[in-house]
């Protein structure tokens, strides 16, 4: 992500961070301030895999999605993202990436699986399957 | 979230993803471990701590250097199309606890990375998978020059409960991560079992 100095106060009183403090981050400018996604206010799971939506509608015209929108769409265009992965393609913290998923959720252009409930795991078939594809790596 | 979105998803995808942390002393193998089993190059997530960490506000003790975000690495192994295994590296540190529990949010499993040499780095990891019965295997990570101990004396040595895998390994080495998360996998398996058997007993 951008470590962005360029933009640090210089009037007097006004540096409350200094060298020490590690880079400094402004994340949330690209979500408008907002740091959680949609009304629904769902925390996606760092494994939740985003799927583009086909019939989604053009987001051309839509001027309430920015570029960094149109970035974590590109990457999903590709191949079904997690939520990890396109933090990482992206550049930005995952905590910004759940808030701009949550745009394109409620305008339809992606879909976002659920992880897997809390102490439940899949069933056996799965399990052997991993088994077996980790055996024939 | 829509939930009508999420079930067509599923629906047409079927796609799965599982969750595996690797966690273990700073320094112990970690990232190579992902590494070495991952089929693309272990990638690096930010967290915002400023979003998750309201629990933090002791950083006593802790390096100079304060950063607002903290990286965790993270591998990828596709079984099949639909199917892929996320492996995540675990943040060292003890302050970064609050991340683990988002972490270990419907994780299969996990493997606590051990150092003969320095048992007691991989105590807060045991500790913390038992209380909360998440399946895992402690591997020790064979380090060269480091004085071989066999499972058993690692596992007496943690105090583990009985039943759970200790392997010894090469986080190097992709066989011996492989054979690491099949034995994870085999446990997490059973232990799956026996409370299914239990709640129904």
């Amino acid at each position: 992500m951008n470590e962005d100095r360029t933009g640090a106060p210089h009037e007097p009183g006004s540096q409350w961070y200094d060298g020490e403090a590690g880079p400094l981050v402004r994340p949330y400018a690209m979500t408008g301030g907002r740091t959680r996604s949609g009304p629904a206010g769902v925390r996606f799971d760092l494994i939740a895999l985003v799927t583009l939506d086909a019939g989604a509608p053009g987001m051309d015209d839509d001027t309430a999605l920015g570029p960094e929108h149109r970035v974590l769409v590109d990457l999903c265009r590709t191949e079904t993202q997690s939520v990890a992965e396109l933090g990482a393609g992206a550049d930005l913290p995952v905590g910004v990436v759940r808030v701009l998923l949550g745009d394109l959720l409620e305008r339809g252009c992606v879909t976002v699986s659920r992880p897997v409930p809390p102490a439940q795991l899949p069933d056996e078939r799965i399990l052997r399957e991993v088994i077996e594809g980790l055996r024939a790596l | 979230m829509d939930s009508e979105h999420s079930d067509a998803a599923g629906g047409e995808t079927t796609a799965l993803a599982l969750k595996i942390l690797v966690a273990g002393g700073f320094g112990v193998g970690k990232t190579t471990l992902v590494g070495a089993v991952s089929e693309i190059k272990p990638l690096r997530t930010e967290e915002l701590l400023s979003e998750a960490g309201q629990l933090v506000d002791d950083t006593d003790g802790v390096d100079q250097k304060v950063t607002t975000t903290v990286a965790m690495d993270f591998g990828r192994i596709t079984i099949r199309s639909g199917l892929s295994l996320y492996l995540f590296g675990t943040p060292g540190q003890d302050r970064f606890w609050f991340l683990w529990d988002e972490l270990s949010q419907g994780a299969l499993g996990a493997v606590v990375l051990a150092d003969t040499r320095r048992l007691e780095d991989c105590f807060p990891a045991v500790d913390y998978f038992e209380h909360r019965h998440i399946p895992f295997v402690v591997a020790v990570n064979c380090f060269m020059g480091s004085r071989r101990y066999g499972p058993q004396d690692v596992s007496r040595a943690l105090d583990l409960d009985r039943g759970t895998p200790v392997v010894l390994c090469d986080a190097r080495d992709r066989d011996s991560g492989k054979e690491v998360l099949i034995r994870l996998v085999e446990y997490a398996g059973r232990m799956h079992t026996a409370r299914l058997l239990d709640s129904v007993g």
